[in-house]
């Protein structure tokens, strides 16, 4: 741990990284580059800092904040292309809000960009209801001198009533409002908020407007919806997706849901997005099952039953058609004369290279088995921890009637709660992590945090589970090892980011 | 209802003008209809042939589609009628046509111009085949059409 000046010089400066990502990131580029330049001695340092090495900056957003942003956009492109604002927001969205691109389009090809948008070029009339002598709805056949009708500007005339049915289906069963067509068979003119707004009632404009402002959050490559079930809020981010081999983008929603911004799974630092798909699609495939078949059993040379040889010698009898057999080379038992186990056809060639095959898959299915059983544990042992965690209340609760503690002071099991749940699913995506990683000497750093952190986390997890008359004696422990495990999680996360940022790790595989 | 005072008007209207190769066989009640097709030029694949399609409404047509497909009447029977070979029609006479989906419909369309449309899509075809993939989607599908997402990549038959 002396050698942090050694360790920090390697390779490329902070501002390399820079140099490499553009300039769009820049102001990402700078928040990672500040605040972390000291290494391990500097502890105190890194956690005083505002922004620790793996945060990346980010900004939340309530859906009217999300409003808002539209509005501004919308008002803006209004009054620079002087069209009205209705149409200028069909304009934005058909050009998914790039305003430099559509600004240049539309100032290049004007009537090509509003035909393409779905506007048509008429701006002169401004379509109202109005009942016209004669007409006939070609939706309902219904005619009638007092017979309401509407038409945008594309002229397709049919009755209010219609047109209302038409949009209540597209937006309430079909889930469309940006680009909902004019209800003629070869028109493609937008239906805009203002011929909306004209037509139906409150609660579909209220829908029509949440399907547009999803739309909108979907559209922008800054934004994503926090993905926490009935949270309303979107994140704001600027890292880009191909920031993402660098830096593992996690972000907090105000529902305190923690979250990837780069895949939206929850949050798995230290471990880049990429190398996360691969893992879980590796945890999931069949193909390890089958690897662990191939490299712990054999077929009965006779009856092909699967046998798992766990101990004893290799003389073999299959439980279910008897058949004897050695177990190195499969041949007959009787062939075998008196070299009871001690093959001799095991040193022959082809026995060999038989045999470095089945050891070198056993050694791969070790090594993975070893990263997935300390993921797996973890992983469990954070369901425990939340089990836990939804006691702590109840236990909080009773902590307070025995102990005379006010309910602030026993807040300090909620605390270490949280903290094993973080550190848990920190240590977990660790293991991920390793796997992946090719052997050197940032990896044996590596190794201790991660076996730092490791036994704090098991420790304090045990004077956790220690039952309620204890707790309240333990409560300074407890608060001391939250403390410390917090430490330990920002000092490991703290260094495997910056080593991503400047691309100092080896990995074992392509990606 | 909304869908019957619509389908009322367009019986009466297919009643007084029914366009070449289009004939209305069971329009006794305003939930399902059967239409009689065949194709007006001649093409070898449909010469000769008699299709029957069968429409089915839900309350809320125009505004949503009618579901359309071909129905098989077996050919020992007095008026044979087949499922027609084509690359956008299964073998159980689920048809895969833009115009049928929620997207591609408009409300202005009528039993007669979805009548038109497949006759023309008929008649421009010149692939005597069954969509890929065809005898697996016939003996796994249990959805109803309207529920399918197809996807429309293909607008040249």
């Amino acid at each position: 741990m002396e050698s942090d000046e050694d360790f920090m010089s390697i390779g490329s400066s902070p501002d390399d990284f820079l140099d490499t990502q553009g300039s769009d990131v820049e102001s990402l580029g700078d928040d990672f580059g500040d605040d972390f330049d000291g290494g391990f001695s500097k502890d105190k340092d890194i956690i005083a800092t505002k922004r620790k090495p793996y945060e990346v900056e980010f900004k939340v957003l309530s859906p009217e904040d999300i409003d808002r942003e539209q509005n501004l956009q919308v008002n803006e492109v209004s009054s620079i292309l002087g069209l009205p604002p209705e149409s200028s927001a069909i304009l934005l969205r058909y050009g998914r809000w790039n305003r430099e691109k559509l600004i240049e389009s539309y100032m290049d090809h004007p009537e090509m960009t509003l035909e393409e948008a779905g506007l048509g070029t008429n701006f002169d009339v401004t379509p109202k209801t109005e009942a016209i002598p004669g007409f006939v709805c070609d939706i309902c056949c219904e005619d009638g001198d007092d017979l309401e009708t509407y038409a945008m500007r594309c002229g397709h005339r049919f009755c209010v009533d219609c047109y209302r049915h038409y949009l209540r289906q597209k937006i309430r069963e079909e889930g469309e409002a940006a680009r909902i067509e004019c209800p003629s068979d070869t028109c493609n003119m937008i239906v805009d908020s203002k011929s909306l707004g004209l037509l139906v009632t409150d609660d579909l404009r209220e829908r029509y407007h949440a399907l547009l402002t999803r739309t909108y959050v979907d559209d922008k490559g800054n934004l994503k919806w926090c993905p926490a079930p009935n949270c309303e809020y979107a994140v704001d981010c600027p890292v880009k997706p191909r920031d993402l081999r660098r830096i593992v983008p996690t972000v907090q929603c105000d529902c305190k849901h923690y979250f990837c911004f780069g895949c939206t799974l929850n949050d798995h630092q230290p471990a880049p997005c990429l190398l996360v798909k691969m893992w879980l699609q590796k945890c999931e495939d069949d193909s390890e099952t089958a690897n662990w078949i191939s490299a712990n059993t054999k077929e009965c040379p006779r009856c092909h039953s699967t046998i798992e040889k766990n101990g004893g010698c290799n003389h073999m009898t299959c439980r279910k058609c008897k058949h004897e057999f050695c177990w190195m080379c499969m041949g007959l038992w009787s062939e075998h004369g008196t070299s009871w186990y001690n093959c001799n056809r095991y040193e022959e060639k082809s026995g060999s290279e038989a045999r470095t095959a089945q050891a070198r898959s056993r050694a791969s299915l070790e090594r993975y088995l070893h990263y997935y059983n300390r993921y797996a544990n973890h992983e469990q042992s954070a369901k425990l921890d939340k089990d836990l965690y939804l006691k702590t209340e109840k236990k909080m609760t009773s902590l307070q009637s025995q102990s005379g503690l006010s309910w602030i002071e026993v807040q300090f099991l909620d605390t270490a709660s949280q903290a094993l749940q973080q550190c848990r699913q920190t240590l977990k995506w660790t293991y991920a992590f390793a796997y992946y990683l090719a052997r050197n000497n940032l990896t044996e750093i590596f190794e201790d945090n991660q076996k730092d952190l490791e036994m704090a986390v098991e420790s304090l997890s045990e004077m956790f589970e220690k039952p309620v008359p204890e707790l309240a004696n333990l409560k300074v422990d407890i608060l001391d090892k939250t403390a410390y495990c917090n430490k330990r999680r920002v000092i490991l996360l703290s260094d495997t980011a910056e080593n991503l940022k400047n691309g100092e790790w080896t990995f074992n595989m392509d990606w | 209802m909304f869908a019957g005072k619509r389908l009322s008007k367009e019986l009466l209207k297919l009643q007084e003008h029914l366009p070449p190769g289009i004939t209305i066989v069971k329009s006794d009640n305003l939930e399902e209809w059967q239409m009689d097709i065949k194709v007006l030029d001649t093409n070898p694949l449909y010469q000769n042939q008699i299709y029957r399609l069968k429409f089915t409404f839900s309350s809320k047509y125009p505004i949503e589609p009618p579901e359309v497909q071909f129905i098989e009447l077996s050919p020992a029977t007095e008026s044979p009628r087949p499922i027609p070979i084509h690359p956008h029609i299964y073998s159980n006479g689920i048809i895969c046509l833009d115009l049928l989906s929620s997207a591609g419909w408009s409300p202005v369309q009528t039993v007669e111009s979805i009548c038109m449309s497949i006759q023309s899509m008929l008649t421009a075809n010149s692939r005597d085949e069954r969509p890929p993939g065809d005898s697996d989607f016939v003996s796994h599908n249990r959805r109803r059409p309207r529920d399918i997402d197809f996807l429309y990549h293909d607008d040249n038959v």
